[in-house]
């Protein structure tokens, strides 16, 4: 924006604020029982039906997902319009945020995170003023290129009108401000969040490209370490990381990118779609390159939409080379071992693809959602179908972090590791004797040579799970016999 | 209207289902939307110290997660499924339903439906603890006050039982070591403290025996006075307020005279074990005093307290008047209620003879970091959050972290209370100031 006027950027702002939750726009659910085919089958039919359980456990919000991506971008301020409670995830994201400026050799700094810490007067009166007063504290603190307003509960129930006073404050102060509608109480998916979050940056930020930069591909991602490069720089590609540690000035220019692709499917499948749809960035849509299969097919798409396809077959074969011989000793150490997935979708049907390759044995999964379809629409990037074509009747589930149900599963499958993601939920995994793999980096398993890096890390868990011994015999799960009796899907009802 | 805060260092009330959680075998059951639970786990345990959930917390509490159909339809038919369910599927003894915001802007008559349990002899009680009530503070006396209501009953005074109502659960990171040392304090004073929240505090056969105490013991600036004032209402109960963190040779002493005042036991026994007590103090100052005289040329004079009010005057007292640092500005992040605000400030007016501080009651890093701009002329020691830490680099100075949230540091049984609680943050102070400077 520095050598833009705002009414430049606000004749490109094509968008309205606010995105469809996935429930409706992508048929997501959090409640299944089956087999990937039979997920597949129902979901491409059309016929798939949310269903509710009548007990749950605390799972996860909108916000929490959108407040991920915004906080990290390093020169924009999230304000979060809502009770301190909300507030709650700000040390994970400082610590994120501090984390990676560090590996990235950025200097570190905290989050820019504001709340507006609503009182039980301003749900009476209304607190828009505040959202004002907070949007001035942000710019005079921090000099901030953009500031987003996420919502809460709480602000969407009293109905608070976010727009116009953002109206007000970009006249102002010449800044993009978006609003992201992460209301906790409009999904059960907490996906939605990232989708309210890229909505924002679609909004407020992108802009149409000037010039075009067809070596760029943009990666929609977390915080993990850059082994994209691993993948592109030899094709003559370069990486662009995002949201997280990026500037509003680089996620203005994501339209010049020569293709976005993601490294889970589900994270950023609004946004890849909407920088398709709306400024002509091809999006690749084959699953993320994780495991031999994928990895291969994934590049090819990725070459031949940038035009590398001469050389992309010497290099596909080079690397398999490169990692054959480690990967068959490790094939051979994991040989009977058997492997069970807790994760979301889709990186948790990458895991399972690489946890296959590694020739460890399948026995169950559960994904904390499942989307019926895609933004795209097309079928060649379902990543269930990809990652399942060795284990389509394996048990699969669809759980939203339901810790309860997960242990009364695991207790009969008795899986000899656990691959785990999302936090909190390890512990519950490891208090029953089973090691529990939890990967933050969601770059480890990474194209081919990732799938050593994560097979090593792997093997040296499994070869000391003392801290799981140790939880077994000292610290019980707080459920009841009764319920470690039950089926594991007792509490999952019909049709919402 | 409550302040915008760049940085909370408190959270909300709903923040109670730490306290809960805290409780031996006690779980914690929120009617409040699908984040609250691990948002304010998040903040609260595992990225303040990386307490974790322990028993009932983390990804064990039990949440109606109420979405769209709840707002709009009301949530008390999903309420009763869970509570039905939790009661079978969850291993607990003690169970508290805490409201979130959605369920108490809705409208659900959560404290009804609670009720309904209880009369039938389920040990389940009602806490309204919506986010927009007050801070975590507030939230965990909600939460004694929902439990002390709904489900005590009067019991004959056992002399010597004293209740302990200190530091908050989890949101003072320091909690569970605080306890424990309170516990062996009064303990030796010849009291049976019942110290309610953490390892081997009884649950609730602990919180049954709540009416049966001799007196009341708030330790803490404010937290815990209306539990207090509640507690004498209902059972007659007395009760002492000590406002002020007992850290140190000094204040431990000062502190545990004035329990034994009150409680009017032994002098004898109290006089022999604050003896022993400070024999050992006294024996590693006096060891680490070479280091701390020849190094002083080259340390940090002045220090700056970020932190709750409880801390903030227990630590620059000790800091002052035994380790002879100068106070330079304190800052007091947990918003008390204002009939406490004029001693507290009084407090730090009389830090020592001739030795004050000026105080600013703020949890908001802008404010905070603007005075210190001013007033840091020579590189300060930083006692705060995480939060602090940019200003402290900003400023020279050289930063520990003692309170919420905090992420730099993994804390367990470690204590900042007692006489051993004062060797302990010393030696973390110094610790981290020996490592800044090689």
């Amino acid at each position: 924006m520095a050598t833009e006027t705002l009414s430049e950027y606000k004749t490109v702002a094509r968008r309205e604020p606010g995105v469809a939750i996935r429930e409706r726009r992508l048929g997501s659910i959090t409640g299944f029982v089956g087999t990937p085919d039979e997920l597949v089958q129902i979901s491409r039919s059309g016929r798939l039906q949310e269903r509710e359980r009548s007990f749950t456990q605390a799972g996860t919000c909108s916000s929490f997902c959108a407040t991920l991506q915004l906080s990290l971008i390093q020169d924009a301020v999230v304000i979060n319009h809502a009770p301190a409670g909300c507030a709650g995830d700000f040390p994970m994201f400082n610590l994120y945020n501090r984390y990676g400026q560090g590996k990235r050799s950025l200097s570190r700094a905290s989050a820019r995170l504001i709340t507006t810490n609503l009182s039980e007067h301003d749900t009476i009166f209304g607190a828009t003023e505040k959202v004002l007063e907070a949007i001035h504290k942000a710019y005079r603190t921090y000099h901030p290129r953009a500031i987003f307003v996420t919502a809460s509960c709480t602000s969407g129930i009293i109905g608070e009108d976010l727009e116009s006073v953002i109206e007000r404050a970009e006249e102002e102060l010449g800044i993009p401000i978006a609003s992201v509608n992460c209301e906790g109480f409009r999904s059960q998916v907490w996906a939605t969040g990232w989708d309210a979050a890229y909505n924002a940056i679609l909004q407020k930020i992108v802009r149409p490209a000037k010039t075009k930069r067809p070596e760029a591909i943009n990666i929609i991602t977390f915080i993990g370490e850059d082994h994209f490069s691993e993948l592109l720089r030899p094709l003559g590609l370069i990486p662009n990381l995002i949201v997280p540690f990026t500037t509003v000035g680089q996620l203005e220019k994501l339209s010049e990118a020569g293709a976005t692709t993601q490294m889970c499917s589900t994270l950023g499948t609004y946004f890849a779609a909407g920088l398709e749809k709306e400024y002509g960035v091809p999006e690749i849509k084959s699953p993320p390159p994780y495991g031999l299969a994928s990895t291969d097919r994934w590049l090819r798409e990725l070459a031949s939409v940038t035009g590398k396809t001469e050389i992309v077959e010497q290099f596909i074969s080079a690397e398999r080379n490169a990692v054959k011989l480690e990967l068959e000793k490790l094939q051979e150490r994991f040989a009977g071992v058997k492997a069970f997935v807790a994760a979301g979708p889709s990186h948790g049907h990458s895991s399972m693809e690489v946890l296959q390759d590694l020739g460890i044995e399948l026995v169950g999964s559960c994904m904390f959602h499942h989307d019926a379809k895609l933004d795209h629409g097309d079928s060649v990037g379902d990543t269930l179908r990809a990652a399942t074509t060795r284990s389509g009747k394996m048990p699969y589930s669809v759980c939203n972090k339901q810790a309860f149900e997960l242990v009364n599963l695991l207790r009969r499958i008795k899986p000899d590791l656990v691959i785990i993601r999302h936090p909190s939920l390890a512990v519950s995994v490891a208090k029953l004797g089973i090691p529990a793999c939890f990967i933050d980096d969601e770059h480890l398993a990474l194209g081919y040579r990732g799938l050593v890096r994560y097979g090593n890390k792997i093997s040296d868990w499994l070869r000391n799970p003392a801290i799981e011994r140790t939880l077994l015999r000292n610290s019980p799960l707080p459920y009841t016999d009764w319920w470690l009796n039950q089926q594991p899907f007792s509490m999952l009802g019909g049709e919402a | 209207m409550t302040s915008i805060l760049q940085h909370p260092r408190q959270l909300c009330a709903l923040g109670g289902q730490q306290s809960v959680a805290a409780i031996e075998r006690a779980i914690p059951i929120l009617h409040a939307g699908p984040g609250c639970g691990f948002k304010l786990h998040t903040g609260l345990g595992s990225y303040n110290g990386f307490q974790g959930g322990g028993y009932s917390g983390g990804a064990a509490i039990v949440s109606t997660n109420t979405g769209e159909k709840e707002v709009v339809f009301g949530g008390e038919g999903r309420l009763r499924s869970v509570i039905d369910n939790a009661l079978k599927i969850m291993n607990g003894d003690l169970f508290v339903v805490l409201s979130g915001c959605t369920s108490e802007l809705v409208g659900d008559d959560t404290e009804h439906i609670v009720s309904e349990y209880r009369q039938r002899g389920v040990p389940i009680v009602y806490a309204a603890t919506a986010g927009f009530r007050g801070n975590s503070a507030v939230g965990h006396e909600i939460v004694a006050n929902a439990i002390i209501d709904q489900l005590l009953e009067p019991k004959e005074v056992i002399p010597g039982l004293v209740n302990v109502w200190s530091s908050v659960p989890y949101q003072d990171t320091f909690w569970a070591g605080n306890l424990a040392s309170v516990r062996e304090l009064l303990s030796g004073l010849g009291l049976k403290p019942n110290i309610l929240f953490g390892p081997n505090s009884g649950g609730l056969e602990a919180w049954k025996q709540i009416p049966a105490a001799q007196f009341n013991l708030v330790l803490s600036s404010w937290a815990g006075v209306s539990i207090a004032r509640n507690l004498n209402k209902r059972f007659g109960t007395p009760w002492l307020h000590y406002p002020t963190l007992p850290i140190g040779g000094i204040e431990t002493t000062r502190f545990l005279r004035e329990v034994q005042e009150y409680a009017n036991t032994d002098t004898t026994v109290a006089t022999r074990f604050i003896q022993e007590q400070e024999r050992n103090f006294h024996y590693f100052f006096e060891r680490a005093a070479d280091f701390f005289l020849e190094f002083r040329w080259d340390m940090p004079g002045h220090f700056v307290t970020i932190a709750d009010s409880f801390y903030g005057i227990g630590v620059s007292r000790m800091l002052t008047n035994e380790f002879g640092l100068l106070p330079l500005h304190q800052f007091v992040t947990d918003d008390p209620p204002e009939e406490f605000r004029s001693s507290i400030t009084e407090g730090y007016a009389g830090i020592a003879p001739g030795i004050s501080s000026n105080v600013t009651f703020s949890a908001d890093s802008e404010e905070v970091n603007e005075v210190l701009r001013k007033v840091a002329t020579a590189p300060p020691i930083v006692l705060g959050s995480i939060w602090d830490r940019d200003i402290a680099q900003e400023i020279g100075g050289c930063h520990l972290s003692i309170a919420a949230p905090m992420t730099d540091r993994l804390v367990m049984s470690c204590s900042y209370l007692g006489y051993n609680g004062g060797l302990r943050l010393i030696e973390d102070l110094y610790s981290s100031i020996l490592t800044f400077v090689q």
